[in-house]
């Protein structure tokens, strides 16, 4: 560069274009890499702030807590938000894993896109209006149910009663999330189910194999980390969940397997919109203590999501 | 008897087995006295299952009943994925336009108490936050992008990135919100409240979604638009400019407006950052501020009395965020499918 510089006669086009391309070069690489690195600052700044908040939270003495022992706090809400998120993907994952080969093996293959665009639909309904839909629509609904599970099924520690009067319970709000998370595990597993490869499937159906038998020899085996890793997403979304459970469940601090009942675990999400606003001193740095463990697991479900996948991808020779 | 068609069930079969069915179950339940739509839809469909597949494992044997047993299987599924949408409709269509009126759009809830009152307040609210928000994530997330895919190749650093990316992506918006509080706190003094800190808590959600998509469209720019480019003598980062970023703009832009319509409805981070004026506010920097998710969520949770217009109130701000939100969803698809390039299967 110097050399270049040397030899060129002082304002020649030549000399001026390449400091020109250097300069902006220099310039445009540096504000784009500046950008990279202030995602990764703002993640740290992320961690350390909650760290640092749940400090005082964590090393007080229980006495001074206005929640108490922080441990003893904080465990009936991750035991809530766990129960909560467990409870929606059993009803999300079948259904999804189902609507994903309709959309991609059984519609008709002009509608698909359509029917896709349906069901993408539910992903971009705000979480406060599924809390009104919750509490409004469903609740009421699902009462009936609760009454003949608890009144034939009550012998069951699950459906044990007394039956809550309003609906509002763990089971209704579990019913919410898997509505919200399904969009995105199907969205996921269309995606798998569509690379499947075709040889694959024709394989399967030239050795006459029905439908049903080709899906489960070439697609499910095919897409299996896919799913796997879709159901973590949706999990991860789950665990996070706020304003929907806030607004469905009748909270209480227990643990109880009770699904029916209207004294219900409630959610660490939801125990910190609930509570916040009305927190002040000792007890902001106790509910930030709580949302540091909330991100602590909803960050191991996503790491554990984010090795299957890259584990697939060295296997597959697809990429 | 035609042999490519023997030992098959005749196409009617399906179809007028489920009408039988469900007569059956409507008639049955009707004299038990259970004669409620939903269990009648429900029990008759399992009576449609079992009916069927006993009928097609009599005529075309186990293993074309499965494949049967498995189609309907997964269409019943994707109906009942169908039923939440549709009452979830239903039910903010109907509750929310009693209050869908001039009023609403006119009128904040300043000295508001039981009837009248409207959300103009918290309608500019969102529309400053999600703005300051999106001001903030997009040149930080488009020039991440274009450092991953232009610049970061297979650098250590690269790959960092695209980790904690992905890392942004799972963090719950409470904990979002979280963050944006303390560090407001930690420089305003505690308990600031502010529109501002609300953008910030955004963009830690809006960021990772825009680097997602962006990057995804800069990768499909292909390598030989760029080489020619090089070939002729353009540097790097007006390649970039002038090249590789219209060609992606669509998709882009797309990405971008997608991802408007995930943050708007957010309403988490807005309660411990932003949280909730009575009047109308239009500076971020001072002051609390009121968003449409927030306005909802109070209108419903804490109603005066009577609880009627309150809860009015809150079904019509559910139903203009939806529409925000669908609106935004469709203006990115149109966008997408009016310029990207028509897609292979």
């Amino acid at each position: 560069m110097t050399a270049d510089t040397v030899t060129d006669p002082p304002g020649a086009p030549g000399a001026l274009r390449r400091t020109s391309r250097q300069i902006g070069d220099v310039v445009f690489k540096g504000f784009s890499t500046g950008s990279g690195i202030t995602i990764l600052v703002l993640l740290a700044a992320v961690a350390t702030f909650l760290v640092g908040m749940s400090i005082p939270a964590l090393t007080a003495d229980a006495a001074d807590l206005p929640f108490g022992d922080f441990w003893a706090y904080v465990a009936p809400y991750a035991f809530g938000t766990v129960w909560a998120a467990a409870l929606a993907m059993l009803f999300a994952v079948p259904l999804s894993v189902g609507i994903a080969l309709f959309l991609t093996h059984y519609a008709p293959k002009r509608v698909r896109q359509i029917f896709g665009y349906i069901i993408d639909l539910l992903a971009a309904v705000p979480s406060v209006v599924f809390g009104l839909w919750g509490i409004n629509v469903l609740a009421p609904l699902m009462r009936p149910l609760f009454v003949w599970l608890n009144q034939y099924l009550g012998w069951i520690p699950f459906f044990a009663g007394p039956v809550s009067g309003t609906g509002r319970t763990i089971l209704t709000a579990a019913v919410v999330l898997a509505v919200m998370v399904l969009p995105i595990i199907t969205a996921m597993c269309r995606e798998v189910f569509t690379q499947t490869p075709r040889l694959h499937e024709e394989a399967a159906l030239a050795l006459g194999a029905t439908r049903w038998e080709m899906i489960r020899q070439a697609v499910l085996p095919f897409g299996m980390p896919g799913i796997v890793s879709g159901c973590m997403l949706g999990l991860g979304r789950a665990l996070g969940e706020t304003m929907a459970v806030a607004m469905v469940l009748s909270p209480a601090a227990v643990i109880n397997v009770h699904l029916l009942t209207s004294s219900n675990p409630n959610t660490i999400a939801a125990n910190i919109a609930l509570a916040f606003p009305e927190a002040y001193q000792l007890g902001v740095n106790q509910l930030i203590a709580t949302g540091l463990v909330l991100f602590v697991i909803t960050l191991a479900v996503n790491m554990t999501a984010r090795w299957v996948v890259a584990r697939r991808k060295e296997f597959s020779g697809a990429n | 008897m035609n042999p490519l068609t023997a030992g098959r069930l005749p196409r009617f079969t399906e179809p007028a087995l489920l009408v039988v069915c469900l007569v059956v179950t409507t008639a049955a339940l009707s004299v038990l006295n259970a004669g409620n739509p939903g269990v009648i839809i429900i029990v008759g469909a399992l009576l449609f299952l079992l009916v069927s597949f006993a009928l097609a494992t009599s005529v075309e044997g186990v293993r074309h009943a499965k494949d049967r047993l498995a189609a309907h299987v997964v269409t019943g599924f994707f109906l009942i994925a169908l039923a939440p949408l549709v009452s979830l409709a239903w039910g903010t269509v109907s509750a929310g336009l009693a209050r869908m009126d001039v009023k609403f759009f006119t009128y904040s809830m300043r000295n508001v108490i039981g009837e009248g009152g409207g959300a103009v307040h918290a309608i500019w609210g969102t529309l400053i936050i999600t703005g300051m928000a999106t001001l903030i994530s997009v040149p930080i997330g488009l020039m991440t992008a274009i450092y991953l895919v232009e610049y970061g190749a297979r650098h250590r650093l690269a790959s960092a990135i695209r980790f904690f990316v992905d890392v942004m992506t799972g963090i719950p918006s409470i904990v979002a919100g979280l963050f944006a509080y303390t560090l407001f706190s930690l420089f305003f003094g505690p308990g600031t409240k502010v529109g501002i800190a609300g953008a910030v808590a955004l963009s830690v959600l809006m960021i990772p979604t825009v680097v997602r998509s962006t990057e995804e469209m800069l990768r499909l720019v292909p390598n030989e638009l760029r080489e020619a480019s090089y070939a002729l003598g353009v540097p790097k980062w007006r390649t970039i400019v002038k090249v590789v970023l219209p060609t992606s703009l669509a998709g882009i832009i797309t990405g971008v407006v997608l991802s408007i319509a995930r943050i708007i409805g957010e309403t988490a981070p807005l309660l411990v950052t932003a949280g909730m004026n009575q009047s109308l506010n239009t500076n971020p920097f001072d002051s609390p501020m009121a968003t449409l998710p927030v306005f909802v969520y109070y209108q419903y949770v804490t109603p005066g009395i009577p609880q009627d217009p309150y809860h009015a109130r809150a079904w019509a701000g559910a139903l203009t965020l939806i529409l925000i939100v669908m609106l935004l969803n469709l203006v990115g698809r149109l966008i997408s499918w009016k310029f990207a390039p028509k897609p292979g299967r």
